[in-house]
């Protein structure tokens, strides 16, 4: 005898007196017949003025910060120094085209392995999902994989797999360095990644699977076109979150040798003995990740937005 | 030949017994409906007819042939069954027409546009033609449930089982739920349906069976249920709903 809720939902209520954010609903403007009461005139200017008011607070309050910030670090004794070491204009400009040609390598490392990286994790994910008992090897070998892969550092694995994997000197392996990185990559973000699908798998009410079950749709056509969706749509934001995390990994395939950006900043910084060039480093994974981790806010954001429907 | 037979069918959770030989036989084009107290198997005994639950004892028939054999493919028995829960279970990811023609299209092989057009009919003929390209939580909880209806329709199944579907509606959404299911048994559709809607009970059944604590206790036409029941604990049972329904 409940269901309230579901009745208000539809019946759209004018009213939404103190609550910014509802005016937009169906029915706000627009609607025939309906002309704005004074009242509703008079609130409306009330909630601009309110949103200007906190948009200038908020503008001063971050000015302030900034400003606090620049005076301490350049107030701070030692600062001259760190200037000199990091901060050198030349450095920089000289370190740049170099760092810049290892880096557009990270790009590609990142853009090969990403793809291979969700394959792998959603294979896992469904194998981990097979009931049937004559998939259990596969479950096992699979709790192996996840079990193993997400216990070893990465940087571990990347020695493992750089160093090992060629010394087998097995025929079809690949020796090329970039590649044995991509693969070190893939099996180690494959783990989390096949986690973070099983998560969202499990997540999905078992009514779900019941209603596909019932409609007559088998166990694969109910994972495909009822249970994933919704299992994807709900750990996308963590997806991305492990995509970040992978992009600035992929600094790590510099241990094995690729002239990537880490190695290439470490050439120069060697040379020269000054730390600019890890700061240009720094600077374009920056670049490169924020635009994703803004990305990953906004989806986080709007399943928040959904779910407080 | 009935079409569907339930014999002797048992099913246990956990060492409790919550059906204990339940026999009841449906003809074609017959509603059946159940009634007895919350807990009392309703749901239980839907369920194990539509094989989301695997009976504990018994056997289940569905046109003449087994369908609670071991080697009977589960899937290929739901197609010809349809089944709609008090939560109303639609795909939240899918518009309302997606929703409708999903089985027919993926476990039929239906065409899309054959099973769009099949389900725009149905969307046309039940009041809903105008939501085909809502999301679920877009609806009334009437109309939700009125799209699991059809959506358990579209695969024309030979036989519809409808669990409390007005229990979570508000009662002023419940007529029209209830006009839905009035309009399928026009159509000659055979139903089994629980409901705590007494009154519609009477009204569209043509059989009314009683279940108490997992064991059928009575069944008969519904003036024979409701106004002369022959077992004290149904008389109990209605008693306490008419009370209920005073409060
Ligand atoms: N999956 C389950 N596990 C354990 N007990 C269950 C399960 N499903 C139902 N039951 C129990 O079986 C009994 C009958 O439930 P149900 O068929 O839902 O009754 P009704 O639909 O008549 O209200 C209840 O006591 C309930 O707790
Ligand atoms: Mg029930």
């Amino acid at each position: 005898m409940d269901g309230g809720d579901r009745k208000t939902a539809a019946s759209g209520a004018p009213d939404t007196a103190g609550t910014p954010g509802l005016s937009d609903v169906p029915g706000a403007s627009g609607a025939p017949g309906w002309v704005k009461s004074a009242r509703q005139l008079e609130r409306e200017r009330l909630r601009r003025r309110r949103s200007i008011r906190s948009g200038s607070v908020a503008t001063v309050s971050t000015l302030l910060v900034i400003v606090l910030l620049v005076w301490g670090v350049a107030g701070s004794p030692g600062w001259p120094r760190v200037r000199e070491t990091f901060f050198n204009p030349e450095q920089f400009v000289k370190a740049l085209p170099d760092v810049l040609d290892g880096f557009l390598l990270n790009v590609k490392i990142f853009l090969i392995a990403e793809p291979l990286v969700l394959v792998v994790g959603l294979l896992v994910a469904l194998v981990r999902n097979l009931r049937a008992p004559v998939f259990f090897p596969l479950r096992a070998l699979a709790v192996a994989y996840t079990d193993v892969f997400r216990g070893v550092p990465t940087i571990l694995v990347i020695y493992l797999v750089g160093f090992g994997l060629p010394a087998l000197d097995l025929q079809g392996v690949p020796t090329d360095l970039v590649t044995l990185g991509v693969i070190a990559l893939t099996l180690s973000y494959g783990a989390y990644v096949a986690e973070v699908f099983r998560a969202g798998i499990d997540s999905v009410h078992p009514s779900q699977r019941a209603a596909a079950r019932s409609l007559g749709l088998s166990h694969g056509m109910t994972m495909r076109h009822v249970v994933l969706p919704q299992a994807v749509r709900r750990v996308a934001p963590p997806l991305l979150n492990d995509f970040v995390s992978l992009q600035k990994d992929t600094a790590l395939v510099a241990t094995i040798g690729p002239l990537e950006a880490l190695r290439q900043a470490q050439i120069h910084a060697a040379s020269t003995f000054n730390y600019t060039p890890y700061l240009v480093g720094a600077l374009l994974f920056i670049l490169l990740t924020i635009p994703l981790a803004r990305f990953t806010d906004y989806l986080a954001a709007r399943s928040q937005q959904r779910r407080g429907q | 030949m009935s079409l569907l037979t339930i014999e002797g069918v048992w099913k246990n959770y956990h060492g409790h017994s919550v059906l204990r030989g339940i026999d009841l036989s449906v003809e074609a084009h017959e509603v059946v409906c159940l009634i007895g107290a919350s807990g009392s198997g309703k749901s239980t005994l839907l369920r194990c007819v539509n094989l989301l639950e695997t009976v504990d004892d018994g056997t289940i028939h569905l046109d003449g042939k087994e369908i609670t054999d071991v080697r009977v493919d589960a899937d290929d028995v739901r197609k010809r069954m349809g089944i709609v829960f008090q939560a109303f279970n639609l795909f939240p990811h899918m518009t309302v027409l997606d929703n409708i023609t999903l089985a027919p299209r993926k476990v039929h092989k239906v065409g899309r546009e054959q099973a769009e057009h099949q389900a725009r009919e149905l969307l046309e003929r039940f009041g809903l033609a105008d939501k085909a390209a809502s999301y679920p939580d877009r609806l009334s909880g009437g109309q939700q449930q009125r799209a699991a209806i059809i959506r358990a329709m579209a695969t024309r199944p030979r036989l519809m089982l409808l669990d409390e579907v007005t229990s979570a509606l508000d009662p002023a959404l419940v007529t029209e739920v209830l006009s839905v299911i009035r309009e399928l048994k026009e159509g000659g559709m055979t139903m089994i349906l629980t409901t705590h809607e007494m009154g519609f009970c009477r009204e569209i059944a043509d059989t009314v069976c009683f279940l108490d604590d997992g064991v059928l206790l009575e069944r008969g036409t519904p003036e024979q249920v409701f106004t002369d029941p022959r077992q004290p604990r149904t008389r109990e049972f209605l008693r306490s709903v008419l009370d209920a329904r005073r409060i």
